[in-house]
């Protein structure tokens, strides 16, 4: 019996340096990725079904399922632009927190400036002598106009001060 | 009996108003006064009227008369009292009246004051109110029908006012009941509040119009308008604060603003309507502006018209979901009808609005009024650029796609600093005539005592990111600045009159309200801009999933859970409550009880956040999920947010500052 067990322990350990000759990868398994790895993902998309709602928010049984995906698919090692753009291919763009930069989208990113930076040009068109200030003034907005000498500013004044001292009766 | 009165009523207003109309009409052209008194009474009838129906609606509503259709889409057996008054704006035909009444309320106010000097406005005043109270009485009697009852015929249940032949009266058991995520507090108060904001903001702008179209050149329609202004501001800033405290308690994801189209609907008329507020001093001062001014007074209307549509239509789901309503087409139409015409009128006077003055240089208080309002027009042009434009692509291209808040943030976070620091140089400035030397010299003191903000930022541990350090250095600013106008004011008069201290302040700030009272307004949008930038810039938060006994960690707190109870409600909800313990740096600080409630009548899940609040920060816990098996395992989600009660605290200053600048002066000859 003795000798028995012992030629059990020696096929067992043969065995297992044996196996340490076959180099193969070790790999310890992914520990399930938490709630706040999910999430770090989730909020950055938007739920395909409800209106305007981060994923990590919403509470349908759509969206649950959609974060069980996220965890699933972190847990196999996916980064997190893997992840996105397999909701982008299966959802559509909509599931992106803004518009990603191609076609008619490049349009949201420069209205905005464009718009500001004319507002500011016409701003500053504002601060011209009157000499300098074109006689036409259009339709923009923010226009002083200076006006050349008229005859009316005067009598506007006279009737200006008239009438408040009329209102403060 | 009580539907046929409140619809007869409703019907009898809607004509009414277009008597008013009509009435005011021919009494200017015929400058006939007596036409223009018939047309004024028949304005001051609206608002009886309408609270004749106004009274039916809810009466239907408590007294659960199911087979209305709007009360069974609203109400249920199982609702509060309370919430089935505030169900009367529960959803878009109930809101839609509730917005008439309320213009009608302002529209009679409007009619009750001294119209002896501006005896030629009145009858445009009128014709608009009335035009715009007529146009949302013909969507209620025409197309969102309150009184609009369920009938059953061979085809099936229909909706209709009249019984089609052959039907019988349909009558629901019960109703689905309000929308769960509206049966809170809330839901008194912010919808009347945001109604209010937008109905009031029709008064200036009908004053504005009426001065445009009699031809006058004077200003006195700001001058009239002003406390109309001030309240329609007041009531708009409410809505929106409001808005934000609600959606911070229900809506589940610990924040206040989710750049969500119908809030940025609500803030698109305030931005407009703040920077009038601005620029009008301009036109009173320097006589500057008049066009732009009247620019703005148009924007401001025509954006409260398009946000009562946006928030009451689901327009912005999809462009499709346009036309199956049919007052979607109708709101655009009107829209674009008053916008045309407003611009019209204006192009058509825009000479008589030429200016007497104009700007000398960059640093006078006019040009930091003027940009000003280019800081609030671009923060403008990016929200209603981004709520249209997934519209635009879904029409162009037929690709969906979501403007969210990181793309609102990063455009206007810029431009809110840009308007926090003006809130702090502006005041020092001076009309007419400021250069960089002279705003220096009354800059330097109040500048030097905010620098001491940043070694106090940085004694309290926050060293990044460094736009979060700036931020707390312009809040501090803003606040030495104030404090530093209060403070030489107030020492001015001490010594010119010998008044003590609080004499001097008194004084002071009922002199000028308007200043002092525009001060503490500033303070109280810089405490809420700390606010925003704790719990913006510095929020933390973690989810776990743990059993009854663990704990759950984020940053200095520790949460435990301690229990968990399941009941029944008596009014028809299944709640779910967990008991959790708080504890910071090991010392327990709080209990707190979140919730989640399942409303049998709508079929809905509403979270309700437990939260342990202090000037600090705030602890915020969510139940998310519990295991339905073993009942002893539950899924939270918990937010620190520092300094968030500052939004709260700083509404509250605003509101004081409001009460300040509204104020009636005293008769010009007691002042001193």
């Amino acid at each position: 019996m003795k000798k028995f067990i012992k030629q059990i322990h020696v096929i067992l350990l043969s065995i297992m340096f044996l196996s340490l000759a076959f180099p193969h990868v070790v790999t310890a398994q992914d520990p399930t990725p938490s709630d706040d790895d999910v999430n770090d993902i989730a909020e950055q998309l938007y739920c395909p079904v409800c209106e305007n709602i981060p994923l990590d928010a919403c509470a349908t049984q759509a969206c649950v399922q959609w974060r069980g995906i996220i965890r699933d698919k972190l847990a196999e090692g996916w980064s997190e632009d893997e992840i996105k753009q397999y909701f982008v291919d299966q959802y559509g763009d909509r599931v992106l927190a803004e518009p990603p930069l191609r076609g008619l989208n490049w349009l949201v990113y420069i209205v905005p400036p464009a718009a500001f930076l004319a507002g500011a040009y016409m701003l500053y068109r504002n601060f011209r002598t009157p000499k300098a200030a074109n006689g036409k003034q259009g339709t923009g907005h923010k226009q002083d106009a200076s006006s050349k000498a008229k005859t009316e500013p005067e009598i506007d004044n006279y009737i200006a001060k008239l009438e408040e001292e009329l209102r403060n009766r | 009996m009580a539907l046929d009165i409140g619809f007869g009523s409703l019907t009898i207003t809607f004509l009414v108003t277009l008597y008013a109309v009509g009435a005011a009409i021919y009494g200017e052209r015929n400058k006939n006064d007596r036409w223009i008194d018939s047309a004024r009474n028949a304005m001051l009838l609206t608002f009886p009227l309408l609270t004749i129906s106004i009274i039916s609606i809810i009466y239907l509503i408590l007294t659960n008369q199911f087979q209305v259709n709007y009360v069974a889409h609203v109400s249920s057996l199982s609702m509060p009292v309370y919430l089935k008054i505030t169900a009367l704006w529960g959803s878009q035909a109930g809101s839609l009246v509730f917005w008439s009444w309320l213009l009608a309320a302002f529209a009679a106010a409007v009619m009750l004051r001294k119209w002896d000097n501006e005896r030629d406005l009145l009858p445009w005043v009128i014709i608009i109110t009335a035009g715009t109270l007529a146009f949302f009485l013909f969507l209620n009697v025409f197309f969102e029908n309150p009184f609009a009852r369920l009938w059953q015929s061979v085809q099936g249940v229909t909706v209709s006012m009249f019984a089609p032949s052959g039907a019988i009266p349909y009558i629901p058991a019960n109703g689905q009941g309000l929308n769960p995520l509206l049966r809170h507090p809330g839901m008194i108060i912010h919808p009347p509040a945001q109604y209010l904001g937008f109905v009031s903001c029709i008064i200036p702008y009908a004053f504005a119009m009426a001065s445009l179209i009699t031809g006058r050149k004077d200003d006195n329609w700001i001058y009239i308008s002003r406390r109309w202004t001030l309240w329609a501001w007041v009531f708009l800033s409410l809505g929106l604060v409001l808005g934000m405290r609600w959606a911070y308690d229900v809506l589940g994801w610990g924040g206040y603003w989710g750049w969500d189209p119908v809030e940025i609907s609500a803030l698109l008329p305030w931005l407009t309507g703040t920077a009038f507020l601005h620029s009008v001093m301009i036109q009173e001062k320097r006589g500057m502006f008049k066009q732009w001014n009247m620019v703005l007074i148009i924007l401001t209307y025509d954006l409260v018209i398009f946000g009562t549509f946006l928030t009451r239509s689901g327009v912005l789901s999809s462009v499709h979901a346009f036309s199956t309503s049919a007052i979607g087409p109708l709101f655009f139409a009107f829209i674009a009808l008053t916008l045309t015409a407003s611009l019209g009128l204006l192009l058509h006077r825009w000479d008589d609005l030429k200016s007497n003055n104009e700007l000398k240089s960059f640093f006078s208080r006019e040009a930091l009024f003027l940009l000003n309002n280019l800081l609030f027009m671009g923060v403008l042009v990016t929200s209603f650029w981004g709520v249209i434009f997934p519209l635009i692509s879904e029409l162009v291209s037929g690709q969906k796609v979501t403007v969210g808040p990181p793309f609102y943030e990063r455009a206007t976070a810029p431009l809110l600093g840009g308007l926090m620091l003006l809130m702090g140089v502006a005041p020092l400035s001076v009309w007419g005539y400021s250069s960089w030397k002279t705003l220096g010299r009354s800059i330097w003191k109040p500048f030097l005592a905010s620098l001491l903000t940043i070694p106090v930022v940085f004694y309290l541990g926050i060293w990044k990111p460094w736009y979060a350090i700036v931020a707390f250095w312009m809040v501090g600013f803003v606040i030495a600045v104030t404090v530093y106008e209060f403070w030489c004011g107030t020492i001015s008069r001490m010594r010119r009159f010998k008044e003590n201290f609080f004499v001097a302040l008194w004084k002071l700030v009922t002199r000028y309200r308007r200043r002092y009272g525009g001060y503490i307004i500033h303070l109280g949008m810089v405490l809420m801009a700390l606010g925003i930038i704790g719990i913006e810039m510095f929020q933390t938060d973690t989810q776990g999933t743990i059993d009854v006994g663990e704990y759950l960690q984020l940053d200095e707190y520790t949460m435990t859970f301690d229990d968990i109870a399941i009941f029944d409600t008596n009014d028809g909800r299944y709640v779910t409550r967990a008991v959790v313990g708080i504890f910071k740096n090991d010392e327990k600080v709080s209990e707190l009880y979140p919730r989640r409630d399942y409303f049998y009548d709508a079929r809905q899940y509403v979270t309700v956040p437990g939260m342990r609040s202090t000037l600090a920060d705030e602890f915020y816990v969510i139940l998310v999920d519990l295991d339905p098996i073993t009942r002893a395992i539950a899924t939270f989600k918990i937010y620190h947010n520092p300094l968030v009660k500052w939004m709260w605290v700083g509404s509250w200053v605003f509101i004081v500052g409001f009460i300040v600048t509204v104020w009636p002066d005293k008769k010009p000859h007691t002042r001193r």
